[in-house]
């Protein structure tokens, strides 16, 4: 990836909500703007690192990313920072903290919630953000509004000296659509002031600024009755008039296109006046608001009667098949059935690891062993939960594989105090939360084995670049870690410290079996790349040798992708058993010779391929890399 | 409302559906279509399923095709092809390449794949054009170009000029790839080739 890119000028273009704000970003003059990749915000900071005039970097958490923008800010920079729903979990300990000192320069917060979870582990709704830290929510409706709304944000941001969030969802992320667009302008630093009664929030220095928090929630508020960001549209059919924040105004307006809408744009504070106007010229009230009920309630709170989440699911997105049978119902209309066919039952196809991912042998060993529980991450390596290995136990947020390995390990009882305790973690995970964690085992002395599975790369959204990999957002050489002397430094002994090649099954599976056994911390680090990265060097792949195949489908335990049943059999064993015969063959055009599926097979049928390939199906662009 | 035209894009991680979806909005775009596109492909890349709405028109609204609603289903993959075929109207047309990505899931043994996904489609009363997008590519002398094989397969079916397709295919690869340029145009050609002769057998037996 180039450092900058030419910047295309201002003009019609073709642009994801990702895409929009990275563009608004840069023509506001930022500095400075931080993420840790999450999917469906990962694309804004990608984009702005391809901009030059500013700053960028992956931060190894969003804590960092927060607190790096907020440092620009403190110095008069206009400071950016993106993440997922559950990145501000992690960054709310800095957010919540930064509304009493407020701002300096503009502070824009970009959250991306997973409405309809796409890829998240919940489905948390980030406008609460707003009423717990008292700071303005602005939501977009398509890249247009991404855009515009981004650019307000800075000025709201400055005018009111606050952060302001941006509440983005899978559905604006992702979504293209035409934006057109501006040029940049040069917003230059004021500089730092010192002022430790603004700054070094110790009680004392607080507690007066207590209020000046509410007094800029209070100009939010009367700029929320005012702003051209929040507006009516009129309708003629005034049955039900419609309330509706990001991307619900374009599917209300789609599925009922007669009907009065007021859309919120500055939707933390909510115009609860202008609401009480608009609900007073239609016959009822409809909030459309995707997840929580949270306008709803607010309304209620404040006398103004409306429906909401009584006639609207309050889980996933509120398309326009979601809202019309769902208004047609509060109507008291007939829900006609649909002309359209009906949804065809058809096998599920859930994501799957790569072809020779490295991850491929570790779970294929952990899946051998018995009585483990294996506490998991999040990453590419959560899959390992899945077929064929079924080999992770438990995910839960960044991190915590760590911590909750360790609570089983001192929580157990009789009935686990004979099974092995095993986390796995990714690289990047690690460095985000996960080694807090490994501290805690060892200083608690926590009878764990850890597997950190170092790919070089946070697999999951793209590839990304970490410390892990000693190179930065541009892909420029920087400082690497050294995880196994992070470990060490950690508390790990350097004797319980094992760097392993993950394609080496027998010294995977011994290694783990001797380390589980030993009632103290020790950590396995595996060290082959992401299949899907620059590190990865294919080898020569494999073909079966149909007449040696037996059938075993030992092979197909390990869960490459690039292995297929081409017929299957059954035979009964001199014992009477039944048994059931897999034949197989490779995808060689696919295969990138790791090897993995050649050490299970008996019979030795998995050979090299000529150099003559042959290719078979479609199968086998599945997974090359972009 | 003016109408809009809705495309919904069905396929495997991997296959290129979103490229093709994107290649289908320039050409729009180029012609001044307002234009929305969006996906659902949450892990997409591990090879799960990935679908691409295009809707494009006047002015498009929500980004979203509804169920019952595409004018054109193109599935990059059969059985892909039937998940989604509620989601076609029932005047609607699908292409479909029946070509197989046969899942881990399957060969494992736990699922089934569907004897003839095409079949299927076609005893629900959907209108089908099917052929073989993938081994077409092959013969053509890269499996890659598949995905340009099935945007020629479409280009006589949509509400504006094979040649704008065909254009913004050819537009993309001259940018980043010239020398695939004349590959791109024989593999558009061949698709739109295969299933004009495809549709013509239909009519025949």
């Amino acid at each position: 990836m180039p450092a900058t890119q030419t910047v295309p000028a201002a003009a019609r273009m073709f642009l994801s909500g990702n895409d929009a704000v990275a563009r608004a970003v840069w023509e506001a003059g930022t500095r400075v703007a931080a993420a840790y990749p999450g999917t469906p915000s990962t694309e804004i900071l990608e984009i702005l690192s391809r901009y030059s005039g500013l700053h960028t970097e992956w931060s190894v958490n969003e804590k960092v990313s927060m607190e790096v923008a907020l440092g620009a800010s403190m110095v008069g920079a206009r400071a950016f920072c993106a993440m997922k729903h559950v990145g501000l979990n992690v960054a709310s300990d800095a957010l919540m903290t930064m509304t009493v000192t407020g701002t300096e320069g503009g502070l824009v917060i970009a959250v991306a919630d997973d409405v309809g979870m796409s890829s998240s582990q919940n489905e948390q709704d980030s406008r609460y953000w707003g009423r717990f830290a008292h700071v303005p929510v602005l939501e977009p409706a398509d890249s247009q509004e991404a855009y515009s709304m981004t650019l307000a944000a800075f000025e709201l941001s400055e005018r009111l000296k606050s952060p302001v969030i941006l509440r983005l969802t899978t559905r604006i992320c992702h979504v293209k659509g035409v934006v057109h667009t501006g040029e940049r302008i040069e917003v230059e630093p004021k500089g730092f002031v010192k002022d430790p009664r603004h700054w070094v929030m110790v009680p004392g220095n607080a507690k007066p600024r207590l209020p000046s928090m509410f007094e800029r929630e209070s100009a939010a508020r009367a700029e929320a009755e005012v702003t051209p960001l929040n507006f009516q549209v009129d309708g003629s059919d005034r049955r039900i008039g419609f309330v509706t924040s990001g991307p619900t105004f374009m599917h209300v307006r789609e599925a009922f296109p007669d009907a009065p809408v007021f859309k919120l744009g500055l939707s933390c504070p909510p115009p609860l006046e202008s609401l009480r106007r608009f609900a007073a010229t239609v016959d009822a009230v409809l909030v459309v608001e995707e997840t929580e009920p949270l306008l709803e309630t607010e309304m209620k709170a404040a006398g103004i009667a409306c429906h909401g989440k009584d006639v609207l699911p309050r889980i996933g997105e509120l398309a326009p098949d979601v809202l019309e049978p769902a208004v047609k119902r509060l109507r008291g209309e007939v829900v006609p059935e649909p002309e359209h066919v009906p949804p065809q039952q058809v096998f599920p196809r859930p994501p799957t690891m790569c072809v020779a991912c490295p991850h491929l042998g570790v779970y294929y060993t952990l899946s051998q062993m018995r009585n483990v529980i294996i506490s998991g991450d999040i990453g590419c390596y959560t899959l390992g939960a899945g077929h064929p290995w079924n080999a992770l136990d438990t995910c839960i947020s960044m991190g915590a594989s760590m911590g909750t390995a360790l609570g089983m390990d001192k929580g157990r009882g009789k009935v686990d105090e004979n099974k092995k305790v095993v986390a796995v973690i990714g690289d990047s995970t690690f460095m985000h939360m996960g080694m807090q964690g490994l501290l805690d085992i060892t200083w608690n002395r926590g009878n764990v084995t850890v597997l950190l599975l170092d790919n070089r790369a946070v697999g999951m959204t793209g590839g990304q670049d970490n410390p892990g990999t000693g190179r930065d957002i541009h892909g420029e050489e920087t400082a690497r870690v050294d995880f196994a002397k992070l470990c060490e430094a950690l508390g790990v002994k350097k004797e319980r410290i094992r760097v392993l090649d993950p394609y080496e099954l027998p010294v995977l599976f011994k290694a783990l079996r001797e380390e589980t056994k030993i009632e103290e911390p020790s950590v396995i680090i595996t060290n082959r790349p992401c299949v899907l990265i620059d590190h990865y060097q294919p080898a020569k792949s494999y073909t079966v040798e149909e007449d040696r195949c037996t059938g075993c489908g030992n092979c197909i335990e390990v869960g490459c992708p690039a292995i297929h049943v081409t017929r299957r059999d059954k035979v009964v064993k001199a014992s009477g058993k039944e048994v059931d015969l897999s034949f197989v063959r490779i995808e060689t055009s696919a295969c990138t010779g790791c090897g993995l599926c050649v050490q299970p097979c008996a019979p030795e049928a998995i050979v090299h391929a000529d150099p003559v390939q042959s290719v078979q199906s479609v199968q086998s662009v599945q997974f090359v890399r972009k | 409302m003016s109408k809009i035209t809705n495309i919904l894009v069905c396929g495997v991680g991997g296959q290129g559906v979103m490229t093709a979806t994107e290649i289908l909005a320039e050409a729009a775009i180029s012609l001044g279509f307002d234009v929305k596109k969006t996906e659902v492909a949450g892990m997409s890349q591990r090879g799960g399923v990935v679908t691409s709405h295009l809707r494009f028109g006047d002015v498009v609204l929500s980004p979203q095709i509804a169920p019952g609603e595409a004018d054109l289903l193109i599935g990059f993959e059969s059985a892909e092809a039937l998940r989604w075929s509620h989601m076609l109207r029932p005047d609607g047309v699908a292409l479909v390449n029946s070509g197989r990505i046969v899942p881990p899931v399957v060969n494992l043994g736990l699922f089934d794949y569907p004897e003839d996904p095409v079949a299927q489609m076609r005893a629900l009363g959907l209108t089908v054009h099917a052929f073989d997008a993938s081994s077409l590519a092959i013969q053509l002398g890269n499996i890659r170009l598949g995905n340009t094989v099935m945007l020629g397969a479409c280009a006589d079916r949509l509400p504006f000029p094979a040649e704008a397709l065909r254009d913004a295919v050819l537009a993309r690869f001259g940018t980043r790839k010239p020398q695939l340029v004349d590959a791109n145009r024989g593999a558009f050609e061949a698709g739109r080739r295969a299933v004009a002769g495809e549709a013509l057998a239909a009519t025949e037996s």
